[in-house]
């Protein structure tokens, strides 16, 4: 009820301002013919509705800011002094909780105390006053500013000017929300990280061959074993394979697609292994586990050798598929980058279209491609469901990937699943290796962005 | 201005006034002699899926001589120029019809290898086109790929006397293992000319080798394709009826997909037959 009073508000007032600017704005040329109106009728009323708006929805923001801790210090006040003593925190809040949801009328459970009962009418009373007040201080304080900014509208006004600061402002806003999600997140595994390195030493995380964290968290001193390198070895296992049935795949796809394909064949193909990108990657996960693992268990029997059905292998494999598409897309757009002049100087030659591409498309597109394959790697090594379900979740370090592993990804799961406290290293250790991973994808990703920039200036 | 840029200034100088005489050279009667014929093309259309590009074009060109296409834009030259090394064959929905012969021999026979015409008939291209790589190499990529150099001094030796032909060597001697891509406009043409040289060919088609060039460079590369008439066929497509006039014996007027007009390059310019040459000429129409 209260958001659509506001959400009502703030339409009229946008609405009324922008028409008063606007007719103002309009009546500019009419009435000073001869002068040079500076900024068209749109720009004035963009920036009457600014000037309204703002002040209105700082007082708003102010009101969400400080509204509840007001509430609270309200309900406070009306809880008589002797009951408020005998409470302890907990019961504080618990009171100030009952109190609130009797004065939106919810009802609570229990008998209600008749000190509840009169601090919720009071309270009640207090929200619908401070209520429209607030909404009397928006309206009020935007009307004002409405006018004011109506009463500076003159031909020589520079109206866009401001109206592209304030767009320009937003902008930056935008883009710093971004920037500063990815900030906090850094900071804050960095900070649980270090929490976790306060339980373990650093070089036993590492470097430690053993990953058998204990899971009873009331132990005394005996945490378990926290090794990186079985879940690290486990990860790049599933990343090379990956890689080696993506890359080839992939590549020749994406050189088939550019070079060869006829327009209306690469119409339809393009697409449907961009769908490959669209399947959800549990449906790779039981998809591995229940038809590719046991079938490379099969013919591991035929050939004598002693394959799991769960290992590196069966997660590579499907991994490796699901990454087709972005080598594949990524290195057709690059390809098709490359000027048509370069293709035409070779064939002009008398080279042949095999020639041509080895010598000068791949030549020239190589750069790219590797940044393709870099993007396809961090994805892959991120990657959690399909790993999760097919590589065996046995994190013991393997000379082979014939065998079960683990990943740090898989590792974050077991850790954070279940009961999970945040005093001990068992849930801690997850933050060091969100860490590590983070580090590991971000370093792939600045070598891929800084050879895709080499490439791009290779031609400008 | 320092002593190096007058210097600069000193060379340029001298080359466009040798230029001048070399076209003053090219418009002598004497060309009009008749030389052996190299190409001749009898009624050859080009479709682009539905569209008509070229209605049933026929000319013969003669050896050892600049052919210069002229017209305003769309009206087919660079169409028809691109038949002449098959180059059209590399564009989907384009059919070519009639027949373009090479020496008598039919170059859209299907016998024929498209890519040991391409070895014969070279090309240079509007907009400089110098692979990535280094200059060396892209001179060596049409020898390396044919396998005509028995070893590297043999490659060397090719890159080094194609660089001469072309007119590049002794500003890149240096250099050779820098990237093509790093050179001049004009340089890169000049490049671009040397690789076409390199593979040995008879024929060099150009389509609009200088559109992208400054007038200095332009004079330089007119300068080039006189020299090179002594051992070469050149056809060249050009938006400038001056550079026609200055570098051709053989001048072939296209307009919208017709062949209007073409003989010697003096008849056309100072007699035309044809009302629509003339008004070309004259600056009327395109």
């Amino acid at each position: 009820m209260n958001s659509m009073i506001i959400a009502g508000l703030l339409l009229v007032l946008l609405g009324l301002s922008y028409q008063t600017g606007w007719s103002k704005g309009r009546g500019l040329s009419a009435a000073n013919s001869g002068v040079n109106v500076h900024s068209r009728p749109q720009y004035h009323a963009a920036r009457v509705a600014i000037w309204t708006l703002v002040p209105a929805l700082v007082i708003l923001a102010l009101w969400m800011a400080f509204g509840p801790g007001i509430t609270r210090g309200y309900i406070v006040s009306q809880i008589p002094v002797d009951i408020l003593t005998a409470l302890d925190q907990g019961g504080l809040t618990a009171t100030i909780q009952r109190i609130g949801a009797l004065a939106s009328g919810y009802g609570v459970a229990g008998e209600i105390q008749p000190f509840e009962q009169s601090a919720a009418d009071a309270l009640r009373n207090f929200q619908t006053i401070t209520f429209l007040a607030m909404i009397a201080a928006a309206a009020g304080l935007a009307i004002l500013a409405l006018l004011y900014a109506r009463s500076r509208i003159s031909p020589r006004l520079r109206a866009r000017n401001d109206v592209e600061v304030v767009i320009t402002t937003l902008l930056i806003f935008c883009s710093a929300v971004a920037i500063m999600t990815t900030i906090g997140i850094v900071l804050s595994l960095a900070s649980e990280a270090l929490r976790f390195f306060s339980f373990i030493n650093p070089v036993d995380f590492f470097f430690g061959t053993v990953w058998n964290p204990s899971f009873s968290t009331t132990a005394t001193q005996d945490y378990g074993d926290y090794g990186l390198l079985p879940l690290l070895t486990g990860t790049l296992w599933v990343a090379a394979i990956a890689s080696l049935v993506a890359v080839p795949i992939g590549l020749m796809t994406a050189i088939y697609l550019s070079q060869y394909a006829p327009r209306r064949v690469r119409a339809v193909i393009k697409p449907v292994i961009e769908i490959l990108a669209g399947i959800p990657t549990i449906v790779y996960g039981f998809f591995a586990l229940v038809t590719v693992g046991p079938f490379l268990a099969g013919v591991g029997n035929v050939i004598g050798v002693d394959i799991s059905a769960t290992s590196a292998l069966t997660a590579g494999l499907v991994m490796g598929i699901m990454i087709i598409p972005f080598i594949s897309s990524l290195s057709d757009d690059i390809l098709n980058q490359v000027p048509l002049a370069m293709r035409d100087g070779s064939y002009g030659l008398g080279a042949t279209q095999s020639e041509t591409i080895r010598n000068v498309l791949l030549p020239a597109a190589l750069p790219g491609i590797v940044g393709a394959f870099l993007l396809a790697v961090s994805r892959a090594i991120g990657e959690t469901m399909i790993v999760v379900l097919a590589a065996g979740n046995s994190p013991v370090l393997r000379g082979t990937p014939l065998e079960p592993i683990s990943t740090i990804t898989v590792s974050i799961v077991n850790q954070l699943t279940g009961d999970s406290d945040f005093a001990g290293p068992q849930s801690l250790v997850a933050f060091a290796l969100g860490l590590t991973l983070f580090v590991i994808t971000l370093l792939l990703n600045i070598v891929a962005l800084y050879i895709v920039r080499r490439f791009r200036e290779q031609y400008e | 201005m320092t002593n190096t840029e007058n210097a600069k200034m000193d060379m340029v100088a001298s080359k466009i006034m040798t230029t001048q005489q070399s076209v003053s050279a090219a418009m002598n009667p004497i060309d009009s002699l008749e030389r052996q014929l190299r190409l001749t093309a009898r009624d050859v259309t080009v479709h682009y899926g539905a569209k008509q590009a070229l209605h049933g074009i026929s000319i013969d060109i003669p050896d050892r001589a600049v052919t210069s296409f002229i017209g305003p834009s769309g009206c087919g030259k660079s169409t028809f120029l691109r038949c002449i090394n098959r180059m059209n064959d590399t564009i989907e929905g384009a059919r070519v019809g009639g027949t373009i012969k090479l020496d008598g021999e039919d170059i859209y026979d299907p016998s024929l290898d498209v890519v040991e015409l391409r070895a014969r008939i070279g090309m240079v291209f509007q907009k400089p086109n110098p692979f990535p790589k280094s200059i060396f190499d892209n001179v060596a990529y049409g020898p390396r790929i044919h396998g005509l150099a028995k070893s590297k001094a043999d490659l060397e030796e090719i890159v080094v006397s194609s660089l001469r032909k072309a007119g590049l060597f002794e500003e890149v001697k240096d250099r050779l293992s820098e990237p093509g891509t790093g050179l001049s406009g004009g340089q890169q043409q000049r490049l671009c000319i040397a690789r076409a040289i390199a593979v040995g060919p008879e024929v060099i088609l150009m389509d609009e080798p200088c559109s992208a060039l400054d007038p200095i460079a332009t004079a330089i590369i007119e300068e080039l394709i006189d020299e090179l008439r002594e051992n070469y066929t050149i056809v060249i497509v050009t938006h400038s009826m001056q550079q026609a006039a200055r570098v051709s014996q053989k001048t072939a007027f296209f307009h919208l997909g017709n062949l209007i007009e073409h003989g010697d390059t003096e008849d056309i310019f100072t007699n035309p037959v044809n009302k629509q040459t003339q008004d070309y000429i004259m600056g009327r129409i395109g």
